[in-house]
């Protein structure tokens, strides 16, 4: 603990914009991802209410179909790319070095780097939106010969898309050297936190996927420009060449997308619950197993697309697979809670309620792996219902949850916490109003990516766009508990939370800019199990 | 001020009421899949059945036990922490008892996929081709031999769908689920679908019949169907395929054998009336009413009702050189019959809509050439070669 007293003379650093633009420092650079993520969060959202404006009734109102399907096809380019994935980089960049005892990355230049990438990526592809033949409108899984149509946009898109996959394999690459070269002498593999565990796994994730989804945008830019037609009939290809390339990436992509929130959870309910994690080993094998499996499910986005029957089989059994180790993970945050002595503040409100919601996905993800029935839910409501149940309520509310876990640490104030409640409730509220209504409007026969539908439907839209509404407007409050937080309130203590343990809890709050710069003596008591 | 909080709150009421009432005239508050018109979809909702209560069950018993814990175990309770943390009997339990639930239902799964493979022995084989934005159909073997025609969203729908047209859907019941040309398919016949694509991936699907397929440019999918009930059954494209994806309805109207047979003898004689369209002779007025029917039906979703086009996207019509100038008349003619880049080839609508709508181009917006394009115009243009 006493070498830690040393860290507060040595706080020099540079200030104002070199500060930010050179920064090698893994605190400052967590920041710069998570304020980007969060900028990119109301991007995405904004489209998101331009699409639900547009679905409030029947008839055409607001946009003309091409815009509508780039509000589609940008608003999920933005979320994944541009929101939940930097989140989960920002929160890996602040809190692994101070979880495993280490100074800062392995590799501080090229965590530089990874992050300014973003936002000039997002820049390339905003751009598009205001260019004539307007932005890529093909959705964001690109399929040919329909993303082949774009106009302009479109080598933006394909560089863009190059770019964020650059920026995420170097940050995995940092994660994994990291890792794996500095940990604290003592912190042996099965002593980390599992919120590194699951940076660990998701960083071979994206290091064996982002190449395949630069490979297949590659093949879509010389089909479009240089001659080749690896897509196309007439030339000898095949339009489902690229489905099979880019769900090859797509699968372990959403893995990439979940698997830094099951981290997370794993950290705020043990906490929260005054107990340990519950079957620590068994969380890192089934975290393991589902990240391997990940590899072998992606036909199951191309069930409809004509595979042979042995092919179709194949990918039902390892999809409907993938559901033991994740049910494993639930039981054990389960058990985590039972018998132990829960107090209920925001960051424990959002992650029990990622169980329930990610779990609520996970049953329509498991419907959706049976075959002979995914014919009638492919390409319906009932997918966006099932993956923004997972990718909201589920990741975004745990990426919610660990911020308001871990602002203490990084601002030295406590939030406050009405407000905090406040904001879940809305957002829990507002998000089940907007999605569990878009089951029922796939089982029905609503299609995927229409601007304009048949009466039948028009209940369940209206409902569902007015929680989309108030979701929108109640992240507003979010960024008003950040932005005061920040400035000042309760100061906050080392250990923020009374169940909180952990080496992250072992630095002052806020944290220095320079933490464990020699290698802390590891004890029981700052070990989690 | 208890009297008007009361009066606000039934004002409330009476205003949800009255705003929802017009909805649920003619909406749905449909909860679930339906049950078809096939065996094979009655099977895919049973097993759709199973599994939706297979999952609320689970659930009902997790979140259960959850939710005990929350309302139990909890510090303002007095509840203290437990010290256990790991238990390999109670780990395995929870592995091995979801892996049976998953056996269990994969095995139906599996009898179902298997029996859903084999389209063999059909009595009618019909193919559907998707392009952007409408469906053709040929029926390639069995009663109707040798039909073709194309299948494109109804007129209505087109009308009302268009932006701020002032026009209501709610008023129309198969709002963009309806077509002018419906396939007709005989009852408890084998009917094999194939599905293809002219330009980009679409999907057919009819949710009564249970099942969606790919169409895909260059490739052939097929599938089967025996309906069972007499009746209209709606369905849609099911694959983002650019602008027009949700205005691509599939209408099927199951009828008995008997009427299908009449069905193929009357649509025989109406598509060869239809061929021969060359001799026909319009006037101006005549020509301009008809071509702007089929430039709505036609061309307006993307060069837009005023001509003007898309901006980088679609080219106006308005003033352009094509459609304006004296020489390129017969570009234009062939502009329609093969389409050009983007623009799909439209050489199947009859020779007196093309020459319609050439003459409408020519003259709409403000172009006014005078120029008048007859029937015939067109069937000699579709002799000379394209440039």
């Amino acid at each position: 603990m006493s070498t830690l007293a040393h860290d507060d003379h040595h706080d020099h650093k540079p200030t104002g914009f070199k500060r930010w633009f050179f920064s090698t420092n893994h605190k400052d650079i967590g920041t710069l991802y998570l304020i980007f993520a969060l900028i990119m969060f109301f991007v995405g959202g904004a489209m998101a209410m331009i699409i639900r404006a547009e679905l409030f009734q029947p008839g055409l109102q607001f946009v003309d179909p091409q815009f509508y399907n780039s509000m589609v096809t940008v608003h999920a380019l933005v979320m994944i790319f541009g929101a939940v994935m930097p989140a989960g980089v920002g929160l890996a960049n602040w809190m692994i070095p101070l979880m495993i005892g280490a100074p800062d990355m392995a590799l501080p230049r090229m965590n530089n780097m990874s992050f300014w990438i973003l936002p000039f990526a997002f820049a390339l592809l905003l751009s598009t939106l205001f260019m004539d033949g307007g932005a890529p409108a093909g959705g964001w899984t690109m399929y040919p010969p329909l993303v082949l149509q774009t106009g302009n946009a479109f080598p933006f898109l394909i560089f863009a898309v190059h770019f964020l996959g650059i920026s995420s394999i170097m940050g995995a690459i940092n994660i994994i050297a990291t890792v794996f070269n500095m940990r604290a002498p003592g912190m042996t593999l099965m002593k980390m936190p599992l919120f590194v565990w699951t940076w660990v796994i998701t960083s071979f994730l994206l290091i064996a996927s982002m190449p395949v989804l630069a490979g297949g945008v590659t093949m879509l830019l010389t089909d479009k420009y240089f001659g080749t037609s690896f897509f196309d009939a007439a030339g000898g290809g095949d339009p489902v060449l690229f489905q099979h390339i880019f769900w090859f990436f797509g699968h372990p992509e959403v893995y990439i997308l979940a698997l830094p929130a099951f981290g997370v959870v794993s950290q705020i309910i043990p906490t929260f619950s005054r107990k340990p994690l519950f079957g620590y080993a068994s969380m890192v094998y089934a975290t393991a197993s589902i990240a391997i499996l990940s590899f072998f499910v992606w036909a199951h986005h191309m069930f409809t697309v004509g595979l042979p029957i042995k092919g179709e089989l194949f990918f039902m059994y390892a999809t409907m697979l993938i559901a033991v180790p994740t049910g494993v993970k639930v039981f054990n945050w389960i058990a985590t809670m039972w018998k132990g002595s829960m107090t209920f503040e925001t960051p424990m409100l959002f992650a029990i309620a990622f169980v329930i919601l990610f779990t609520i996905g996970g049953f329509s993800g498991l419907m959706l792996g049976i075959t002979p029935v995914d014919f009638q839910y492919h390409d319906t409501y009932f997918v966006v219902a099932h993956f923004h149940y997972v990718l909201l309520t589920g990741a975004i509310f745990a990426l919610m949850g660990a911020a308001y876990y871990w602002l203490p640490k990084w601002t030295g104030f406590m939030y406050d916490e009405r407000l905090g409640k406040i904001h879940f409730w809305l957002s829990l509220i507002s998000s089940n109003v907007l999605f569990f209504p878009q089951h029922f409007l796939g089982l029905a026969g609503m299609p995927r990516r229409i601007p304009d539908y048949n009466i039948q439907f028009a209940d369940f839209n209206m409902i569902s766009s007015i929680g989309g509404f108030a979701y929108g407007i109640s992240q507003l409050l979010f960024v008003y508990i950040v932005i005061k937080c920040a400035m000042g309130g309760k100061k906050a203590k080392a250990v923020s939370w009374e169940g909180a343990k952990g080496l992250e809890w072992s630095v002052p709050s806020p944290a220095p800019f320079h933490t464990f710069e020699t290698p802390p003596k590891l004890t029981k008591e700052m070990l989690e199990h | 001020m208890k009297g008007i909080s009361k009066l606000k709150s039934s004002l409330k009421k009476l205003f949800l009421v009255l705003f929802f009432i017009p909805l649920s005239a003619m909406a749905d508050w449909a909860l679930n899949m339906r049950e078809g018109a096939t065996p094979i979809s009655q099977e895919i909702y049973n097993l759709h059945m199973v599994t939706l209560w297979v999952v609320t069950i689970i659930g009902i018993l997790v979140f259960g036990v959850m939710f005990w814990s929350i309302f139990h175990h909890r510090k303002s309770k007095g509840a203290k922490a437990a010290k256990f943390s790991h238990s390999t009997t109670v780990e395995i339990i929870w592995t091995i008892i979801p892996t049976v639930i998953i056996i269990s239902l994969a095995i139906p799964a599996t009898k179902l996929l298997i029996k859903m493979d084999d389209t063999s022995e059909a009595g009618i084989t019909i193919k559907a081709t998707g392009s952007q934005w409408k469906w053709k159909y040929d029926y390639l073997d069995g009663v109707g031999e040798g039909l073709t025609f194309y299948s494109s969203l109804d007129k209505d729908s087109k009308e009302v769908s268009q932006r701020d047209s002032g026009l209501n859907p709610m008023e129309s019941e198969n709002y963009l689920l309806d077509v002018d040309e419906p396939i007709v398919l005989p009852v408890n016949t084998k009917i094999r679908i194939l599905t293809t694509a002219q330009d980009v991936i679409h999907a057919w699907w009819v949710p009564d019949l249970g099942w969606k397929r790919d169409a895909i440019p260059g490739f052939i999918n097929d599938n089967w169907a025996v309906i069972e009930k007499p009746g209209t059954y709606r369905g849609q494209c099911a694959e983002i395929c650019g602008a027009g994806h949700g205005y691509m309805p599939i209408v099927v109207k199951a009828v008995s054998m008997d009427k299908y047979t009449e069905w193929v003898e009357d649509k025989k004689l109406a598509i060869a009336a239809e061929k021969n369209t060359s001799d026909i002779v319009l006037n101006m007025e005549e020509l301009m009413t008809k071509g702007e029917a089929g430039y709505k039906a036609q061309c307006l979703v993307c060069h837009q009702a005023n001509g003007e086009g898309i901006k980088g996207a679609f080219p106006a019509l308005v003033k352009s050189p094509v459609s304006t100038e004296k020489g390129r008349r017969l570009e234009h003619i062939h502009q329609i019959i093969y389409g050009k880049n983007l623009m799909p080839a439209l050489g199947h609508l009859s020779d007196v809509d093309i020459a319609a709508i050439t003459t409408y181009e020519r003259n709409a917006w403000g172009n006014n050439t005078g120029d008048i394009v007859q029937a015939k115009e067109v069937a000699e243009a579709r002799k000379i070669p394209k440039k």
